[in-house]
């Protein structure tokens, strides 16, 4: 149902980003998706990778402070209005996003959101009576196939 | 021509002052000994008892009484008189949670607020100024200090007290204020402020009186060019009394010590030896006529010399130098003492580790204490929202246990700079000493 997104904490300043992805690349590890939270002096940089376990492991062997957190990826249309379709019956059952962004795959006419909730079993339920498709853990990768 | 608030104090022989403190002090080491359970159980320990205390030359053979002291025996355990002989009551930090509080009697209040006369007299006071205090009024002894000296003077007083500068410059302008009392660092900013709105020549201020704080002579001179005033350093400590202690005469040279009030000596802080007048040590204080809350022997934890030459402006009193720095880790930030102890314990207390580093520097004469906290797996999350609720709820724990605002700065685990694997906890920028 979920799916699993490694939240970074970072300072905000020159570098860190850097210091950050160019770790990934070293462990072969590809982003799906990215989102960037910050303040003055710190960010919280949140991604969805191919290979969330050996992120972590390469995360924390430099000393880095991040958590795992299951978010919902949901399928939408690529077209006006696909997310108002997402966004209608969450807030009709007064579900409250935290955050949320976008990304994108090769597969044609379909376009991705997570988002992040407090009760994602809540989420996910209502989603599914409303026909929108949840994409999970071990979908991800067919969904970045071709 | 020099003024004096008491001529006949201020500038007594130095028999008469030796006289009075080896009186003064015996009666103080009685009155003590008698009514503080906590200092007569450190006597008995040390095997002295009032009647080894003849004169100031015994003086070194009373056990000394330290900030710690004072956090032990709280809140009442050195108090001498009876709760309700006293009228007041001053606070001050302490080196962790608990906070260092005084009392006075009525009598008490009233040597102090002499105290403070003799200072504002000494800056050229008379019952025909404003003198307009800006020191923070409430538990901080600074407001009450010299607004209660300017009373007995007989001086017109503002009980401006700190921030509200538009205030502040608007009532120096209207109602003509001629000695200002405040921080150093406040007086600058104020200076600056007044320059800027091109009021320079609205203000008629003669005077100030500034304490509770380091300052260089760099600042002296910039404040007294920028206000046309002459700035006068006052020294004080809420454990003696207040401002007060010790105050500037016109030659500036060194701060006189009411010595009539106050026996002071420096001793080597590593071995709580006496040293020599003109040699640098720790600055002791052993109140003589205190009713209330007299301390024997305390350890200020300032570093500084005493001077005995003559100064020509009449006054007898030894001076002490400005404050060269400290002997404990203690920072003076915004005139108010903090110990990173305190932040320590705010930190642990909120979960956070004692991983962190107090950076102070200096902007606009303004003060910034920056404290900065490596962030936690524990205390991380990924909304952006929790983690800075988080941090907001340290500012507020900070700002309770300290008296002012500190910036919180969350950094990256492990990039607090450390030497010899031990974190370096203050960087102190502004130079003070």
């Amino acid at each position: 149902m979920t799916t699993k997104q490694l939240s970074v904490f970072l300072e905000n300043k020159p570098g860190q980003l850097i210091e950050f992805t160019r770790l990934l690349q070293e462990n072969n590890v590809n982003m799906h998706a990215m989102c960037l939270a910050d303040t003055k002096d710190f960010g919280i940089v949140r991604v969805i990778v191919d290979d969330s376990y050996k992120a972590a492991c390469v995360l924390k062997e430099a000393g880095f402070v991040f958590s795992i957190t299951p978010v919902l990826a949901v399928e939408i249309p690529d077209r006006p209005g696909g997310l108002v379709h997402v966004f209608e019956p969450l807030a009709a059952e007064g579900v409250n996003l935290e955050y949320t962004y976008a990304f994108t795959s090769r597969k044609e006419g379909s376009a991705y959101m997570i988002l992040r909730v407090t009760d994602n079993e809540k989420a996910a339920e209502i989603l599914g009576k409303n026909d929108i498709r949840l994409i999970c853990q071990h979908e991800l990768a067919e969904v970045f196939k071709n | 021509m020099p003024n004096y608030y008491q001529p006949e104090i201020e500038c007594a022989s130095r028999e008469q002052i030796r006289h009075w403190q080896d009186e003064r002090l015996v009666h103080t080491v009685r009155h003590v000994y008698e009514n503080v359970e906590y200092y007569r159980k450190k006597m008995q320990k040390k095997g002295v008892t009032p009647d080894d205390i003849r004169s100031v030359d015994d003086l070194c053979k009373l056990p000394f009484l330290t900030k710690d002291d004072l956090r032990d025996a709280y809140p009442y355990g050195l108090l001498a008189k009876p709760l309700s002989d006293c009228v007041r009551i001053q606070s001050t930090s302490g080196t962790t949670g608990r906070r260092v509080v005084a009392f006075y009697t009525q009598h008490d209040i009233d040597l102090w607020d002499e105290c403070c006369a003799r200072a504002i007299v000494a800056a050229g006071g008379t019952k025909d100024d404003v003198v307009h205090v800006s020191y923070g009024y409430g538990l901080f002894t600074g407001g009450p200090g010299l607004n209660g000296g300017s009373h007995k003077v007989g001086s017109l007083t503002l009980p401006m007290s700190s921030g509200n500068t538009e205030r502040q410059i608007q009532f120096m302008c209207d109602l003509g204020s001629t000695i200002l009392c405040c921080t150093p660092s406040y007086a600058a900013y104020l200076a600056e402020s007044i320059i800027e709105r091109g009021l320079r020549d609205q203000i008629k201020l003669k005077a100030g009186i500034f304490g509770a704080e380091a300052w260089s002579e760099e600042m002296r001179h910039d404040i007294e060019e920028k206000l046309g005033i002459k700035a006068y350093d006052i020294y004080g400590l809420t454990e003696i009394s207040g401002p007060g202690v010790s105050f500037e005469c016109a030659e500036q040279g060194g701060m006189h010590i009411n010595e009539d009030h106050f026996i002071a000596e420096i001793i080597d802080p590593n071995t709580g030896e006496v040293l020599p007048d003109g040699e640098k040590g720790e600055l002791v204080f052993t109140s003589i006529t205190k009713e209330a809350f007299p301390l024997l022997r305390y350890r200020t934890r300032d570093i500084c010399a005493l001077n005995r030459t003559p100064c020509s402006c009449g006054r007898t009193h030894v001076r002490m130098s400005k404050p060269m720095g400290r002997s404990d880790d203690m920072l003076i930030v915004k005139g108010v003492n903090v110990f990173p102890s305190q932040i320590e314990t705010v930190l642990l207390a909120q979960g956070y580790p004692a991983n962190y580093q107090i950076i102070v520097s200096r902007e606009n004469n303004s003060d910034l204490l920056e404290v900065l906290v490596e962030m936690t797996p524990e205390m991380f999350s990924d909304a952006l929202s929790t983690v800075s609720a988080r941090e907001h709820d340290l500012v507020g724990a900070l700002k309770a246990m300290l008296g002012i605002y500190a910036k919180v700065r969350l950094v990256a685990p492990k990039t607090i700079t450390r030497s010899e694997g031990k974190a370096v906890r203050v960087i102190d920028k502004r130079n003070l000493y």
